[in-house]
């Protein structure tokens, strides 16, 4: 029969996010379901580079410590993990998600899901939709991975899987997959599914909505931050939701940090699109309903779109960076000089080169009027290049400012990294097939 | 009299690739009117034109409310490619609440 209320948990909003709240999440938090989202746009594309150096590899690096903190608390507590750590390759994820809980001793069912990977699926000839030019401009390229929907996590959710684990899937689809499930919700209720993925969406930055990165001092002041506990959500089988965090922990949930993390990298709030269904925030009502507590309600739902979006990645050459310190009196003059000198010994053979002066005009390229030079100010220096060896170049003429530039340069640094590119095309929903399977991993889990 | 944005509202950036996306939120629901009147997509364009080289759409949201700025071709490319301190442009939300109204 189907559920009236489910309790939804994020315990990761990117891949390298804090462990420790996850754990107190999934000790404290009651939760049914905890969602782990790991992976930035271009994550599967690095990890896709992993697995060819080594076919086991190319799953999130730390799949095994996130793993071994949370499978024995999820068993314990009865809580359902579904993840995106699989990133290239969820079969191996899955491998070695199961091996840890053999190991740890744990009963736990593990569920792969496949088929994001279109690779063999792209044309030169497709449409990019950041520039509209064709696939072919951007040269070799490296992955392409479609954002796949709640729908496909529906068959391991249905088999009973402890453990999901996927590739790419839009980060709210992780979240709205067990509200579909659990509540019976159909594939084409638009409204419930639309109310479901603004809830998803609220809890996909994990600790960004219960006030991690919102904090500053004065204007908007968060409790011990320090200690900033991650989300839950509290679902009813009417996709309406309440917003909230384990008691105790630090950070906050009020409407403020609620509508600042709804519009998050939202593009379009009157027509948001997910693979499941395309959402419109105007009809969002956001209202403060306990301590900590916030309820979400009202969003509606327009039927999906016809075409998934894939994320590729391509080789898109190298960096390479330099930076040196100058403090004191006159350092805005002598960084500058610095800078002069650079463009000089640089500047004709990386036409890319960009010099900024940190402390003065390096995140916005203007200072907005502020008058004073600051008391110091950091060069840097990057480019694009072709070769490693030009970026390479970039950072060793930085270095030679130590003798070969102005006075009381210190605090060196360079860096030199290969750069993948990210595009997007779309493909048909059809020709994008996914799979479900459950991990054997061995005699005890064949034999149960 | 003029006073910053920072003093009236409060600001979250997001990046889709090339696109900056500016979520605007005033500290007081009474200060959203004003705020719609002066803080225009050709205001913010004009603000920002050190950043910005495309267009700068804006949504209106008065049931949250709040004023959504999406800016094309704002982050030298997008985060993969970005040759910039900040290449997500996730400082920018302090940029616009530099603007005066």
């Amino acid at each position: 029969m189907a559920r009236r209320h489910l309790r939804i948990g994020a315990g990761a909003g990117f891949q390298g996010d804090r462990l420790e709240p996850a754990v107190v999440l999934a000790s404290q938090g009651e939760l049914d379901y905890l969602v782990l989202e790991c992976l930035a746009e271009r994550t599967v594309a690095l990890a896709q580079r992993e697995r060819l150096r080594d076919p086991s590899a190319g799953y999130d690096p730390l799949l095994e410590t996130r793993m071994e903190a949370l499978l024995p608390i999820i068993a314990r507590n009865r809580v359902r993990l579904i993840t995106n750590m699989g990133a290239a390759n969820p079969r191996g994820a899955g491998r070695k998600a199961a091996e840890i809980a053999r190991r740890l001793g744990l009963n736990l069912r593990i569920a792969v899901v496949t088929g994001d990977d279109v690779s063999a699926r792209m044309r030169s000839d497709m449409t990019t939709l950041e520039s509209g030019r064709p696939l072919r401009d951007y040269g070799e390229l490296v992955s392409a991975n479609a954002y796949l929907g709640a729908d496909t996590l529906q068959p391991a959710l249905a088999r009973a899987a402890d453990v999901i684990i996927t590739g790419r899937v839009a980060d709210p689809s992780l979240f709205l997959a067990p509200m579909i499930f659990e509540f019976g919700w159909k594939l084409d209720d638009w409204d419930h599914l639309a109310q479901g993925t603004i809830i998803g969406h609220l809890l996909e930055c994990a600790g960004q909505v219960s006030g991690g990165y919102f904090a500053d001092p004065g204007l908007k002041d968060v409790p011990d931050l320090a200690h900033l506990g991650f989300p839950f959500a509290d679902v009813d089988s009417d996709g309406f939701g309440v917003i909230s965090k384990v008691p105790g922990t630090g950070g906050a949930v009020n409407a403020r940090t609620v509508k600042e993390q709804l519009l998050y990298e939202v593009t379009d709030p009157t027509g948001y699109v997910t693979p499941d269904v395309v959402s419109d925030f105007r009809s969002v009502r956001i209202a403060e309903v306990g301590k900590d507590r916030v309820a979400v309600g009202g969003a509606t739902g327009h039927p999906r779109t016809d075409t998934l979006k894939v994320s590729v990645g391509y080789h898109a050459g190298w960096i390479g960076e330099g930076e040196m310190s100058y403090a004191g009196a006159n350092a805005r003059a002598r960084a500058g000089l610095a800078a002069e000198v650079l463009q000089e010994r640089l500047g004709a053979d990386i036409p890319s080169l960009r010099i900024d002066l940190i402390g003065i005009d390096a995140a916005h390229h203007t200072s907005f009027g502020y008058p004073h030079d600051p008391y110091e100010v950091r060069l840097r220096v990057a480019g694009r290049t072709e070769t490693r060896d030009h970026a390479e170049r970039i950072g060793w003429e930085v270095e030679a400012l130590a003798t070969n530039g102005p006075a009381g340069g210190g605090g060196f640094w360079r860096h030199v990294s290969d750069r993948i590119g990210i595009v997007s095309t779309l493909i048909p929903r059809a020709e994008v097939l996914t799979a479900a399977a459950i991990v054997e991993a061995g005699r005890e889990a064949k034999a149960r | 009299m003029k006073r910053k944005l920072a003093s009236l509202a409060h600001c979250r950036a997001g990046d889709k690739g090339d696109t900056l996306i500016l979520s605007l939120f005033p500290f007081r629901d009474e200060d959203f009117p004003m705020l719609a009147e002066k803080v225009t997509a050709d205001a913010v364009k004009a603000h920002l034109a050190h950043i910005v080289r495309g267009a700068v759409l804006r949504y209106e949201l008065p049931n949250l409310p709040a004023l959504q700025f999406v800016c094309e071709r704002a982050l030298e490319t997008g985060v993969t490619t970005s040759l910039a301190l900040d290449p997500h442009g996730k400082t920018m939300s302090y940029a616009l609440l530099e603007m005066e109204v």
